[in-house]
């Protein structure tokens, strides 16, 4: 079982250049129906054996397409989370980094109201292993099926954590790489809800860093409300505070956001809080057994 | 993207928002000059990146074109240390010299613009509590720091001004023109696509006159591509050289005080994690670097190269999880960045992909001082033995 994408996921990629047909492939290698791409003023034509449409209401209506993966660059991205939902598909995933913030704040009030969830900007996707539906561009063949959730802010990181998952014969039921910008379409709360109303997960993984508060209020929410076991890790115990870490939302500011405070947050909400990376999926494999 | 108080005020200016006259100057005689064209007396301003300068020594009232001169002089070439700075400060090179104000009886307060992560919008901030750290004052009372949330769609409403002006307590004399002068901060924000926007203080002069006595401004690094006038703006001089350098080739660097381990990781999570591991494993790490998704040679040449300009670095660790990467072709740009640049420190290698078996015969043939390792645990402590223990 899986949340948000599975074997009923029929993908439309958005921004079909050398990036977004790479990844195309490897969402069709992996088992994914891709139905098409959108790249204005190229439909018509075919690319790698995808149809490609100029709008993706159009591409809608001709495959019915019901998820779709941005990988337009920074200038066109928030546009095409908005045209996106316009064409009124459930579920928009945006890997783009380096979006604007004043743009994602605009899109992010677009998307209100209307039925579109949107995962990311700046994340790696989201992927069902026991479907065999990858919507990103993580490696398909480090996960295996199974009944654990994931969601992160990383993607790397979220790889490493699932490697270490699937090491240990744990699966995984669906990941989902929230992203790494300040304003995100789903915060680690909105995941941890999905993964608490699936039946098919048993367990969750959350992975967050230094920067803002959203860490803190899932800790709430998994102390309220998730009697699953939650095993939890922040990267950024080392990080200085006032500087971006890479990721645009990974700041500390303020003396707010530090890793400590989320740790603490989450360890007093019951979640399990490894302090090491590499401990990740020996606290599952002992949360599980419990 | 950071920038100094004087080049903020410039930027206000162009807005229609009031700001003492003033000029920026490079050098002594110029700060002289510009203050007689000001007219005395002046303040003087140093200019750096980092707040708090009036505590550190860096404001100074010159009341005449000799008071100029010996505080410019003494100010030009000094190493400011504020609480912002850190201990080894930062050296000064351009002052603002500017019109001195008349506070008497005048009111200093805190207005500021951020995007809220939680609301998903811009948030305009106002205290009365003006010239004062604006962290401490949330801290004891937070209900002194008032709110407004800017709807996208429709931007800072003039109703929402006012709310901020009468919790103010501003007279009623004096509302239009706050009102106006808050409208033309949140359109500079907005049109310069600004992450934060601070004026503190924000003064209220017994005159009836509003200005922004401060101004801070930090530009989102993901909109700069469009303001190509504001990159414009940016000092080298306050960025570590070595930062600026990675900068150059896409490389995302950020140098730690006190560090003996050098780490080159791709992903800014994996690579934040690693740092972690490092001081979980009893070392302390140099540095971030997230070389992204470009794992090829020549990034990792210039990866090296960076994380060894840095003396302190006793041993590295690079730690690439690639899903398609090949690990013999990382393993080939590691081989070749080492033996160019003669690299003497011990470089432990985890890395996880395609051909990983391959990959690690090929480092372990190269009669190069490197090490392997399979798990992020095993890494650590590898680097942090070589890096010569714990420290």
């Amino acid at each position: 079982m899986s949340v948000l994408v599975g074997k009923q996921t029929r993908l439309l990629v958005q921004g079909m250049g050398k990036h977004g047909t790479f990844h195309a492939i490897g969402c069709r290698d992996y088992g994914t129906a891709v139905v098409g791409g959108v790249t204005p003023g190229k439909g018509g034509t075919t690319v790698e054996g995808f149809p490609i449409f100029d709008s993706v209401a159009q591409a809608v209506r001709e495959t019915g397409a019901n998820v779709s993966v941005v990988f337009v660059p920074p200038p066109g991205a928030a546009d095409a989370i908005m045209e996106a939902a316009d064409a009124g598909l459930g579920l928009v995933v945006c890997i783009t980094e380096g979006i604007p913030t004043l743009d994602m704040v605009k899109a992010a009030q677009f998307l209100e109201g209307r039925p579109t969830r949107l995962i990311g900007p700046n994340c790696p996707g989201i992927i069902s292993p026991a479907e065999k539906c990858k919507v990103g561009i993580m490696p398909g063949h480090i996960h295996l099926g199974g009944k654990v959730g994931v969601v992160s802010r990383s993607g790397t990181l979220t790889y490493e954590a699932v490697h270490q998952l699937t090491s240990l014969g744990i699966g995984q039921s669906t990941c989902i790489g929230i992203g790494g910008d300040p304003i995100i379409g789903t915060n680690h709360t909105a995941a941890l809800k999905l993964f608490n109303e699936d039946p098919g997960t048993e367990a969750i993984v959350m992975i967050g860093e230094i920067g803002g508060s959203a860490e803190e209020e899932a800790a709430a929410y998994v102390r309220d409300h998730v009697k699953k076991p939650v095993v939890g890790f922040i990267a950024g115990q080392t990080a200085p505070p006032g500087r971006r870490m890479g990721h645009a939302g990974a700041i500390i500011a303020g003396g707010k956001g530090t890793a400590d405070e989320k740790m603490k947050a989450m360890a007093a909400a019951g979640i399990h809080v490894v302090k090491s990376p590499a401990d990740i999926g020996a606290a599952v494999a002992k949360a599980i057994k419990a | 993207m950071k920038i100094h108080e004087y080049q903020g005020k410039q930027v206000l200016a162009s807005f229609g928002v009031p700001v003492p006259r003033g000029q920026v100057a490079y050098a002594v005689a110029e700060a002289v000059k510009e203050a007689k064209e000001l007219g005395l007396p002046v303040v003087v301003k140093a200019q750096i990146h980092a707040g708090g300068r009036g505590k550190g020594g860096g404001v100074k009232l010159a009341r005449t074109a000799e008071d100029v001169e010996s505080v410019a002089k003494a100010m030009l070439g000094m190493t400011l240390r504020t609480h912002q700075t850190g201990p080894e400060g930062r050296v000064v090179r351009r002052l603002l010299i500017e019109e001195a104000m008349d506070l008497e009886g005048a009111r200093e307060m805190y207005l500021a613009i951020v995007v809220d992560r939680a609301s998903g919008a811009p948030v305009f901030m106002a205290s009365a509590q003006g010239g004062m750290d604006i962290e401490e004052v949330a801290a004891k009372d937070p209900a002194a720091i008032l709110k407004e949330v800017v709807d996208p769609a429709v931007g800072f409403q003039p109703f929402q001004a006012r709310k901020l002006a009468f919790g103010l307590g501003l007279p009623a004399a004096v509302l239009p023109k706050a009102v106006a002068f808050m409208q033309s901060l949140y359109r500079a924000f907005e049109t310069v696509d600004a992450a934060l926007l601070e004026i503190n203080p924000f003064l209220l002069r017994k005159d009836g006159a509003l200005l922004a006595l401060d101004a801070k401004i930090n530009f989102d690094d993901n909109a700069l591509y469009r303001h190509p006038d504001l990159k414009e703006l940016r000092d080298f001089d306050e960025e570590d050289p070595l930062e600026v350098e990675a900068s150059k080739f896409s490389l995302n660097y950020i140098k730690l005080e006190g560090g003996s381990v050098g780490c080159m990781v791709n992903g800014a999570g994996l690579a934040m994690a690693t740092m972690d591991i490092i001081k979980l494993a009893g070392s302390s790490p140099a540095n971030f670097l997230d070389v992204g998704g470009g794992a090829n040679a020549e990034q990792i040449r210039n990866a090296f190269r960076i994380l060894l300009a840095d003396p302190e670095v006793r041993a590295v660790l690079i730690n690439i999880f690639g899903g398609i990467l090949r690990c013999d072709v990382l393993a080939e740009g590691v081989i070749a960045a080492v033996k160019e640049l003669g690299v003497k420190v011990p470089v432990v290698i985890r890395m996880k992909g395609n051909n990983e078996e391959k990959g690690k015969q090929m480092l372990r043939d190269s009669g190069l001082n490197f090490m392997t390792a399979d798990g992020m645990t095993e890494a650590a402590q590898q680097v942090v033995a070589a890096a010569g223990g714990a420290r």
